[in-house]
């Protein structure tokens, strides 16, 4: 009965008119794209070839390619590798210390799931500024955490702040939302009752982590790990902060050239590898996707 | 049984710890708001005089005030375009969608210094070729951050029309109703949370801006996170914690109002009933 009304109806369905808006609904967007981003980009790319000129931001139009030879430097591959490293390391305590909230909230709780998730949303309503600034008074060598940490007689001068340790803990507590929200959301599609069968047939609970719930969440847990690597790689503010101007990242030098050193054509030169790094993971991203939907995860 | 009890009682703790870190910065920023001393790491007595100093200050105010213009011209600007771009893209064939997408993804992924740099220069050589073309200042800014916004808008927007299907809309076709009293009467009441949603969170996005206004204010600008800024660098004191403590109450009261207006909504307009989550960017 079913199988015969289907496909009728399946029919009826494709002969009738599906609405839709207009495509030029999106040229307002298009034609502000193209003016106030591909336009910047565009002029980035040129400035990256010219010559410094002799006023403020004044390049002389050449295509002169010794900026991008000059980032070809020791120091600069050193910032490029730090920068590097510090967000894959925030990357990977993100994960540590948002993967278990995700599943704490997916798995244990059911009437306060949506008040759970709003309480780790709420802080980012605040400015942003203001909270890493909370920081800097909560790690100040001579604040309650030092002294507390003091107590315990393992260290005396105990003084993390304006080093890689706290430009960590900033990183960390600016973009775990950021993790946690997709890790979530591919837990609550996934089917708990896979879980149950494994322990059934005798897996132990770490191996039926490991192999079912690990491993069927992994697209919301990649995706959250990108969401979170990209903006840290180019990370600007949270560096000057709490890094103290010991600690520096690509985005700093960038900004620096700007506003202080002013050599606009280096800054762009140096702006366009920050971009090549960043295509070249979420290439990697892209075909780890494409994959994923082949297999049908 | 015992050991899931025991799972379940070790993510717990873990979870308090959490939440712990989440809201300890806060809590430090409100108390040391009515801090009877100068100084920011000692407590040493209970004032409210920083709320009236930081209302006095000559330089909050106005940099309060021009965060709020920007971010409201941003918001509307970002929500009108974000929109009508989402209700094409929606159902839009593969071919001309994907370089559209390849745009708003770019204007996400791309570093916001780079943006921010290329911004820069873009404003400057505009400016001295177009003499119409504003010098750089709350203008340019606006103009920077309309860009990421609008695309945060278009992606909100989507998820949630696309979500919808297309069922009301041809029904709405066949009972006549034209395309403009469609979208009046069928769309938009439907998309509602999530125009609300992006409009709200392209005004904090923009409000909370440092990297990009910094770069394109040009020297007689400042913005409230511009403000913080400098005096974090330079020497802080309780008012610029009194200042961020009445704000933060404003914030507060903005979220409950809104999921308030969404949650009334809900009956008349079959909202998914996650307004409130929506408005903050879960869903």
């Amino acid at each position: 009965m079913a199988a015969t009304e289907g496909p009728r109806f399946a029919a009826s369905r494709r002969r009738s008119f599906t609405p839709r808006y207009p495509a030029w609904l999106t040229l307002p967007s298009m034609l502000y794209y193209a003016f106030f981003f591909l336009g910047p980009m565009a002029i980035l790319a040129v400035f990256s070839v010219a010559k410094p000129g002799d006023t403020f931001g004044s390049v002389v139009y050449t295509v002169d390619w010794s900026q991008f030879a000059s980032l070809w430097d020791p120091v600069y591959i050193k910032i490029f590798w730090h920068t590097l490293a510090m967000a894959a390391g925030g990357t990977l305590l993100t994960i540590l210390v948002g993967y278990p909230i995700a599943y704490w909230i997916s798995r244990y709780l059911t009437s306060y799931k949506t008040l759970a998730l709003l309480l780790i949303v709420v802080p980012f309503w605040t400015s942003f500024l203001i909270r890493t600034y909370a920081w800097l008074i909560i790690l100040d060598p001579q604040g309650y955490l030092a002294r507390l940490v003091n107590s315990t007689g393992l260290t005396h001068n105990w003084n993390i702040l304006f080093s890689g340790k706290a430009v960590g803990i900033g990183l960390v507590y600016n973009y775990l939302p950021l993790l946690i929200l997709p890790v979530y959301a591919s837990l609550e599609r996934m089917d708990w009752t896979l879980v149950e069968s494994a322990t059934d047939l005798g897996a132990t609970p770490l191996k039926a982590f490991r192999d079912v719930t690990l491993r069927l969440t992994l697209p919301g847990l990649v995706t959250g790990a990108l969401l979170v690597f990209i903006p840290m790689t180019g990370e600007y503010v949270i560096p000057a902060l709490l890094g103290g101007g010991n600690f520096v990242f690509v985005g700093t030098v960038i900004g620096d050239q700007f506003l202080g050193a002013v050599d606009w054509p280096f800054g762009a030169a140096m702006s366009l590898a920050l971009i090549g790094v960043v295509a070249a993971f979420v290439a990697v991203y892209l075909v780890f996707a494409t994959k994923e939907e082949q297999f049908g995860a | 049984m015992r050991r899931r009890l025991t799972a379940k009682r070790l993510f717990t703790g873990w979870a308090v710890l959490v939440y712990v870190f989440l809201y300890l910065p806060i809590l430090v920023v409100v108390v040391y708001a009515f801090n009877a001393n100068r100084d920011v790491t000692y407590w040493t007595g209970f004032t409210t005089g920083w709320f009236g100093r930081a209302l006095d200050n000559q330089t909050y105010l106005p940099a309060v005030k021009t965060s709020v213009k920007i971010a409201f011209l941003n918001s509307i600007v970002a929500t009108v375009l974000g929109t009508a771009a989402a209700l094409a893209l929606a159902r839009m064939k593969k071919g001309w969608r994907v370089p559209f997408d390849v745009l708003v993804y770019l204007t996400l992924v791309v570093p916001e210094i780079v943006i921010a740099v290329a911004s820069l220069i873009f404003f400057v050589q505009a400016h001295a070729n177009l003499s119409i073309f504003p010098t750089l200042g709350w203008k340019t800014i606006l103009l920077a951050h309309i860009v990421f916004n609008a695309s945060v808008v278009t992606l909100i927007v989507r998820a949630r029309f696309v979500g919808m299907g297309s069922g009301l809309e041809e029904a709405s076709f066949d009972l006549g109703a034209g395309p403009i009293g469609t979208f009046r009467q069928v769309t938009l009441p439907r998309l509602y949370p999530a125009v609300v949603a992006g409009a709200l969170l392209s005004f904090t996005f923009s409000f909370d801006d440092y990297v990009l206004s910094a770069f394109n204010a040009g020297g007689a600008t400042q913005t409230w996170p511009m403000v913080i800024f400098a005096a974090v660098r330079f020497g802080v004191t309780p008012a610029i914690n009194a200042l961020a403590t009445m704000m933060l109450g404003v914030t507060l009261v903005l979220i409950l109002a809104t999921g308030i207006v969404l949650r009334r909504g809900r009956g008349d307009v079959s909202g998914d009933g996650r307004g409130l989550g929506a408005a903050l960017g879960l869903s």
